[in-house]
């Protein structure tokens, strides 16, 4: 009789014992990454994906161009950030109607977060879920791949036209009147509210839309942004130029993880002339910001740390 | 743009003179028309397989012989189709407007009240900026990037100031989005490609309408009292990926630069027909609203995304 090379012997061995142990190797692992799914996006997922697939079939697929299957894995990653990484927390869903929107907050933290935040708060933490559609750069659209990746999950050029469709198709805009001024102020103003634009004001009035003030806490803190570089991004042609000294350390690029706080108040309704002079839609547009910086103040006033 | 007027008119609408008809566009929309109508097609090409009620005078109708036929006394109504869109054609751009020019001037002459111009929604120009939905109103930028598509854009406007200049003539301008079908325009011939070129990271919103779904309109746009500017748009428009995967096209992404050097190089040798500004087509957005079609004209697209995507793949061309 041959004698077995040590060569088979090995390979019986780990054929017999080998394998299974792999096997079950693999298999604890992916039950594992099963759970860390189920703990991120929770248990009723795929029901809301298929919710949010239903409702853009039904008419006939987005115009817009939001693709559920991109949508879904896009939320994915989020809800990462959103439930483990920032530990989100919302208060006041039930401020927001049921119909046609638009969800005014306040802007911060270098890049924008929040906004993606709050997307994703209104797919996870409502019910049925929403998708809030916010309004992108014109410049963005020329950008391969962003633009598309944007389109996909929902966002769409920020023209007037494109809000107002919007809107009368039903769904929720994401506005941040604060623009850019609010994303890359300095870290000694955060929670103080910049000057707001106007536009959103005029929209609200012309097509009937209630306005829910949002204060999104915990992002004005994510980046420290000791002061803007005004000359410098002048020089460099850049928008603006923070200095954010936190990049430097490694895995620092990552924002804090501070604690998310999204605070949604009671709905306001305007009436009048949306083509009124800019005085009078001012005033109209200082009462949200006002009732902003309440919700704000409030909020800070009541939570208990910036990580817990 | 839009207005109605109640005026009545004879129940028969009299012959409709089509210019163009040679095309494949014109034999569908002859195919629809002449059950309801007597047709004249007037041409610079031979038109075949025609109804044989149909008359076609294989004439251009620059030349002076083109009158009498504007001139018979029973033509009720002008469907004008003749618009070169090739803009290498030389003279091509002279030719368009020179040649809409005449044909309203004959309109005027003999009394016609109807004019049909079929434009494009091409003339708004696919821009960034661009609104998801363009209406009637919104300024034809097409030429600012793209000086081939000038003569379209004025062919468009030349026919808008008939509007002030002569009130008694009813023009309707049609413009439709992307015409698909056995015609062989610019978006139709690319979809018929084996292997479709993309913009590497790009996924525009495409909206395509059915040939017969333009006749269709032509057709409403011929009822006495109709006047305007009319966008024409076919079923909900859906991503240009996924209308390659219902036609079951293979693509290859090219980022934008190399695409635009390959296509200026082939352009120029004449191995293509797509000049290299036309990849704003696939890259952004030109997209229209037929709200005002939809309640002036009471158009309603009979084909679905299927049927009208499938539709260019109904007759092979050699």
């Amino acid at each position: 009789m041959k004698k077995p090379s040590a060569l088979a012997l090995l390979a019986d061995v780990s054929r017999r014992s080998g394998l299974p142990l792999v096997d079950r190797m693999l298999e604890g692992a992916r039950r594992r990454a099963e759970a860390l799914r189920l703990r991120v996006v929770g248990s009723d997922f795929d029901e809301r994906v298929e919710w949010l697939r239903h409702r853009y079939d039904s008419i006939g697929g987005d115009p817009f161009g939001l693709d559920p299957d991109v949508a879904k894995s896009a939320v994915t990653v989020l809800s990462f950030f959103h439930r483990l990484y920032f530990r989100t927390e919302c208060f006041g869903l039930g401020n927001i109607p049921e119909g046609r929107a638009l969800l005014v907050a306040n802007h911060s933290g270098q890049i924008p977060i929040d906004g993606a935040i709050l997307g994703t708060a209104l797919f996870m933490d409502l019910n049925p879920p929403r998708v809030g559609r916010a309004m992108i750069e014109k410049w963005a659209v020329s950008l391969p791949f962003a633009s598309t990746f944007f389109n996909k999950v929902g966002q769409v050029v920020g023209v007037p036209e494109n809000a107002r469709r919007l809107l009368e198709m039903g769904e929720l805009l994401l506005v941040f009147p604060e623009g850019v001024r609010g994303i890359s102020k300095p870290f000694s103003q955060r929670y103080q509210l910049q000057a707001f634009g106007s536009g959103f004001m005029r929209l609200a009035i012309e097509t009937n839309t209630p306005i829910v003030p949002v204060a999104i806490i915990g992002a004005e803190e994510q980046y420290v942004n000791f002061g803007n570089l005004e000359r410098v991004a002048k020089v460099l042609g850049m928008p603006v130029l923070p200095m954010v000294p936190q990049i430097l350390v490694p895995g620092g690029q990552l924002p804090l993880p501070m604690k998310y706080r999204l605070h949604f108040g009671e709905p306001l309704y305007f009436r009048g002339d949306h083509l009124d002079d800019d005085k009078v839609i001012n005033d109209k547009v200082w009462l949200v910001k006002q009732t902003i910086q309440e919700l704000l103040n409030q909020a800070l006033s009541q939570r208990a740390g910036l990580f817990t | 743009m839009t207005e109605t007027q109640t005026e009545s008119k004879s129940d028969h609408p009299g012959t409709v003179l089509i210019t163009g008809m040679g095309g494949r566009f014109g034999g569908r929309l002859v195919r629809r028309l002449h059950r309801k109508h007597r047709v004249v097609g007037i041409g610079r090409r031979v038109a075949l397989g025609l109804p044989q009620d149909v008359e076609h005078v294989q004439i251009d109708p620059l030349r002076s012989a083109a009158r009498e036929i504007f001139a018979r006394p029973d033509v009720r109504a002008i469907v004008h189709l003749g618009v070169i869109h090739d803009s290498r054609r030389a003279g091509s751009h002279q030719d368009n407007l020179l040649t809409l020019e005449r044909v309203l001037g004959y309109a005027e002459q003999f009394g016609i009240r109807k004019v049909v111009l079929l434009s494009s929604a091409n003339t708004y120009g696919p821009r960034p900026e661009n609104p998801q939905f363009l209406r009637e109103e919104a300024p034809l930028l097409a030429s600012g990037r793209f000086t081939g598509m000038r003569s379209l854009v004025e062919v468009d406007l030349f026919a808008q100031s008939y509007f002030w200049r002569h009130p008694e003539t009813e023009i309707v301008i049609l413009r439709p989005a992307h015409v698909l079908g056995t015609v062989r325009n610019a978006p139709s011939n690319y979809l018929r490609l084996a292997l479709v070129p993309t913009v590497l990271g790009f996924d525009p919103m495409l909206q395509a309408v059915h040939q017969d779904d333009v006749a269709q309109a032509i057709d409403l746009a011929l009822v006495p009292g109709v006047r305007g500017i009319f966008n024409i748009a076919g079923p909900p428009p859906v991503p240009l990926s996924k209308a390659l995967r219902v036609l079951g096209r293979r693509s290859v992404g090219i980022p934008y630069s190399l695409a635009k050097s390959g296509l200026t190089g082939l352009f120029q040798f004449g191995m293509t027909h797509f000049p290299a500004a036309e990849l704003d087509f696939i890259r952004f957005v030109c997209m229209v609203d037929d709200t005002s079609a939809k309640e002036t004209l009471g158009y309603a697209p009979a084909h679905d995304l299927r049927e009208t995507l499938i539709a260019v793949d109904e007759e092979r061309w050699p």
